[in-house]
């Protein structure tokens, strides 16, 4: 085993009052209980009594034992104050609630959550259907593509499916099509094309193996483990498969650093940012390779 | 090298078959090469060159393999249009500024072929093109209809010419001349010929095509004139015009207006016709191919665009790849693509041994066959074929139309492509559903991992705008292949795209392989033609599934037939009979549909639409299953692959079995149940050896019934006959 398992310690949900706000606490608590860690609730907006009095309400109602929960009041740009806070409260798990096609969903993932995604220094779950009863997440989708990123991803994801007591996980692939270097005109090229893609497959299948066994079986013996290879584009291929197999997490590694002209030609992870499938899980740990 | 001599052996085998194909061919494309140059003003010649050259660069450069490259129908509006509006008038003068034009166009096509835009077809809308066909149809049959008749000097915009035609026959029988009315007769003769020449099933007439008979006819009549010493009574005005000397009479082109606006329209238009003729007959041809091989079609725009170039500088028209001559190619078993250079080589032949022969063809012979090949476009069987497909369709079709013959090809075409796109936003009540989704891609596609299907989902709205990215995927997988088109989560589906699809379903049935579409059970649609535009409003997702118009339904039925079952396509709410089942105690089931079940009504497969979670977190299902009844009890089991399917149960009393002596069976499948002695027992081996040996399968059993599936999705129709066949044997094992 070569990687290291890092725990969610600290766990901070950026929370609005909106009417799903209790719904998404007791998400929230919940998932800090599965992960043994510290919630830490942050609303950026005014401290009103009234803001105060709901909130507690809501964390009385609230019934996980043994989850640690503290509220914060902070003003200024969404943006920048939970960016900080991440930083500062050395954060492992930013949760924004993003519900499908809702006002809050076009607030936060339109804008707000597409930049956290970007600047926070920590892993980020985008939840979109938080509900007040337990939904088992059985199956999950982690990206395999070939990037230094990727066998943290894994790791992570074997942890998550551990935590969460998933029975499956599923290794997606995406192959992009540039990389079979013929283009198909006539059956020649597309016999080319095919024995190509067959070899490219091949490839990608031994480096997820090499992944799959430098994990710790403690975390691999209880969960099946499966892989599919798609050709087509990044990105895009791995939310639209999550969506066909009715995946309960999508887990992929987070986006590299992005220039004007990403935001213009969307690619990777803005296509799943624009029609979320699942639950998604965006994997970054760079506040803890700063530290080393 | 050894393929090397393989391929130059199959090669010169064929070649006595492409040289007798090529001649043939040159019958039509000689008197359709006069013709077409003829109707477009043009010298008759340019349509020989326009032959001659694209038959020899083509066959030699191209990428297709029995297509037959010429001047083309399509395009005589268009050089028509260009020689008379460039030259101000002056019609040789503006045959000049038009070669120029054509070599222009000619550079355009090569870089459409370089630049892969072999997919531009793709881009418009089936009934628009249609519609466009027929303008081009009318166009022909309008003016030639007068030639034809002997009434030479006719002159207007296609519609009048239309409307002149009864006032011209008027004046043909009242006051018209000895030369007219002989060639008005031959005229309507020919026309005849090109009519009934299919209806007459004699095999030695079959021998030579309809326009060569008319050809042979009309210089034999002129012969009978020699032979009996009379004058010809036809002026030469009403006779083809080919110069003696043919190498010292080329005409060259005309560059010099090369900046004004209308010549670069002229090049636009004519770069625009011309590919989408050849890409459009390129991949009909390609239906016919007897060895159903694919185009290269990028490989041919380079070529088309080549031979366009030299046969402008020539003199010619413009070279495509034209359908009616190559299906003719395909039917006299051509091979390869030595036929269409031996086509040029015959034509060169006639031209230069029969030169004078051909000075004595009266041009309202021509004309007849134009009129023939106009109205074919032109037919209103067209019409009525689209409005079978969709009320919208007529609209699309009868708006590119008409604005078409009332301005040009150009504005015609743009305004089918508009009225399309309005219609699609009409219908979805939502332009955001276009606008928001089209530029993204849509389409999802793998290989499955067990079984090796291709599976193919598509998203959002399928239609003309983005047909293209389903045409990709579909090209990149070998036709041998068996594919499942999923559409349960594309909105919206139109008509452009069921015809693009169904061109695939074809080609993989010739090639062994199959297409199957699923998930269009919920989609709405008010024709019954399986390519009607197909459509999901979220509110009508509730309505009952009574369509019974999609293709899969068709095949259940006719599976059914086979089998001497019944199908009933109806939604079915009368669920308890499954829900003892152990996988549907934690699912609710909706209904089931598509039923096929057998004269006992013992065994019966069916679509279930069952639901899983509560509220937010519930989700459709639907899955086909294999119900067998049986008539006796067997112990409650249930067998299930090692991680397939996301279910372990938890049930009370229920325990993983293993059978002893097969280590390989309890490692690869799960098997469950209460009762373990009496499932060991009907475990027999060789019950064990079949279920090794076969495809998974989930199998349950309730006690007295059976149930099994595949996937948690609808099945193809071939996958049914598969489970069918599985299961009837499965049924045997448990008497």
């Amino acid at each position: 085993m070569n990687e290291r398992i890092l725990p969610f310690k600290t766990i901070l949900f950026g929370f609005a009052f909106s009417p799903k706000l209790e719904i998404n606490v007791l998400e929230t608590s919940r998932i800090a209980k599965f992960f043994n860690a510290k919630l830490l609730l942050l609303h950026v907006g005014e401290k009103t009594a009234e803001k105060e009095l709901q909130i507690n309400t809501i964390l009385n109602e609230c019934s996980e034992d043994n989850v640690t929960i503290e509220v914060q009041w902070k003003q200024g740009n969404p943006i920048d104050v939970i960016t900080k806070t991440c930083k500062t409260a050395a954060i492992d798990l930013l949760i924004l609630g993003a519900l499908q096609r809702e006002n809050v969903y076009q607030f936060y993932v339109g804008s707000i959550a597409r930049k956290l995604t970007r600047k926070v220094c920590c892993s980020v779950l985008l939840l979109i259907k938080p509900s007040a009863e337990r939904i088992v997440c059985n199956n999950i989708v982690v990206n395999g593509l070939d990037e230094p990123d990727t066998p943290l991803a894994i790791t992570d994801a074997f942890y998550v499916a551990n935590a969460l007591g998933s029975q499956q996980i599923t290794i997606v692939e995406e192959l992009r099509e540039k990389e079979v270097d013929v283009t198909i005109e006539d059956d020649k090229s597309l016999k080319k094309a095919t024995i190509m893609k067959e070899r490219l497959t091949n490839r990608e299948e031994s480096r997820i193996r090499k992944i799959i066994n430098n994990q710790c079986e403690e975390y691999t013996q209880n969960i099946r483990i499966n892989t599919q290879n798609i050709f087509g584009q990044r990105g895009y291929c791995i939310g639209h498969y999550a969506e066909i197999v009715r995946a309960d997490l999508l887990i992929m590694n987070a986006p590299k650093k992005t220039r004007l002209i990403d935001r213009i030609f969307p690619h990777d992870i803005e296509h799943i940012l624009s029609d979320l499938p699942t639950d998604l899980l965006i994997i970054r740990r760079d506040h803890l390779e700063t530290k080393k | 090298m050894k393929q090397k001599n393989k391929d130059s052996n199959t090669f010169l085998k064929g070649l006595p078959k492409n040289i007798f194909a090529g001649f043939v061919v040159s019958l039509i494309a000689l008197p359709l090469g006069l013709g077409l140059a003829i109707a477009s003003e043009a010298p008759p010649i340019s349509g020989i060159i326009a032959a001659v050259v694209g038959g020899i660069i083509v066959s030699v450069l191209g990428g297709s393999n029995v297509t037959i490259a010429g001047p083309g129908n399509g395009l005589v509006i268009v050089v028509l249009g260009a020689i008379t509006t460039l030259g101000a008038g002056d019609l040789y003068q503006g045959y000049l500024y038009t070669l120029a034009a054509i070599v222009m166009s000619g550079i355009l096509i090569l870089l459409l072929g370089f630049l892969k835009m072999g997919r531009l077809a793709d881009f418009f809308p089936a009934s628009a093109i249609e519609g466009m066909l027929a303008a081009i149809g009318l166009g022909i049959l309008s003016k030639q209809f007068h030639i034809m008749i002997g009434h030479n000097n006719a002159s207007g915009g296609i519609l009048s010419l239309l409307v002149q035609i009864p006032e011209a026959i008027i004046n043909l029988i009242t006051t018209g001349t000895t030369s007219e009315k002989i060639a008005a007769t031959i005229g309507v003769l020919s026309l005849l010929i090109m009519i009934f020449y299919s209806k007459i099933r004699n095999k030695y007439f079959q021998l030579i095509p309809a326009p060569m008979w008319i050809l042979i006819l009309t210089i034999g009549f002129s012969y009978v004139y020699v032979g009996l010493d009379i004058p010809y009574p036809m002026e030469s005005r009403f006779l083809v015009n080919i110069p003696d000397d043919i190498f010292g009479s080329l005409a060259f082109p005309d560059f010099s207006i090369m900046y004004k606006s209308e010549f670069l329209m002229a090049v636009f238009a004519l770069t625009f016709i011309a590919s989408i003729e050849s890409l459009l007959s390129i991949k009909a041809v390609d239906k016919l191919d007897p060895e159903s091989r694919r185009s290269n079609v990028n490989r041919d725009l380079k070529a088309l665009g080549l031979a366009t170039t030299v046969s402008g500088l020539l003199g010619g028209l413009n070279v495509v790849t034209v359908i009616a001559r190559s299906s003719v190619n395909v039917n006299n078993n051509a091979t390869n693509r030595s036929a269409n250079f031996f086509h040029s080589l015959f034509l060169v032949i006639f031209i230069l041994v029969f030169q004078a022969q051909l000075k004595t063809i009266p041009l309202a012979a021509l004309a007849a066959i134009l009129v023939f090949t106009g109205y074919k476009l032109a037919t209103p069987t067209t019409l009525l074929k689209i409005s079978k497909i969709g009320k919208e369709q007529i609209f699309i079709f009868l708006t590119t139309l008409i604005t078409t013959l009332l301005t040009n090809l150009m504005t015609g075409i743009g305004a089918g492509i508009l009225i399309t796109f309005i219609i699609h936003v009409v219908i979805n009540r939502s332009l955001s559903l276009f606008i928001s989704h089209i530029f993204k891609p849509n389409i999802l596609m793998f290989k499955e991992p067990d079984g090796g299907n291709y599976y193919v989902s598509i998203k959002h709205f399928c239609s003309f705008i983005n047909f293209y990215r389903l045409k990709n995927r579909l090209d990149a997988i070998p036709e041998n292949e068996n594919v499942i088109l999923d559409f349960s989560m594309c909105s919206f589906v139109d008509h452009t795209s069921f015809e693009g699809v169904e061109n695939y379903v074809q080609t993989f049935d010739k090639k062994g392989g199959s297409i199957e579409l699923v998930g269009l059970d919920k989609h709405d649609t008010d024709s019954k033609h399986p390519f009607a535009i197909r459509k999901m409003i979220p509110s009508m997702a509730l309505k009952p599934i009574e369509n019974y118009f999609t293709k899969r339904q068709k095949n259940i039925k006719i599976t059914a037939k086979e089998y001497k079952w019944n199908y009933v396509p109806k939604k079915n709410k009368d669920t308890h009979f499954l829900s003892d089942f152990v996988f549907f105690k934690t699912r609710k089931i909706s209904y089931y549909y598509n039923n096929l079940f057998d004269k006992n009504n013992c065994k019966s497969v069916f679509d279930v639409e069952f639901t899983e979670g509560e509220f937010i977190a519930k989700e459709i299902v639907k899955t086909t299953i294999f119900h067998i009844k049986l008539d006796h009890k067997i112990p409650v089991f249930t067998l299930d692959k090692e991680g397939l399917l996301e279910m372990i149960y938890s049930l009370a009393g229920f325990k993983d079995i293993t059978i002893n002596n097969h280590p390989d069976f309890s490692k690869r499948f799960y098997l469950s149940g209460e009762n373990e002695e009496e499932i060991k027992s009907i475990f027999t081996d060789e019950l064990i050896l079949f279920l090794e040996s076969n495809p998974y399968y989930h199998i349950e059993s309730n006690g007295c019934s059976i149930m099994i599936f595949k996937k948690e999705r609808l099945l193809s129709v071939k996958e049914i006959k598969a489970m069918i066949y599985f299961g009837e044997q499965l049924y045997t094992f448990l008497k």
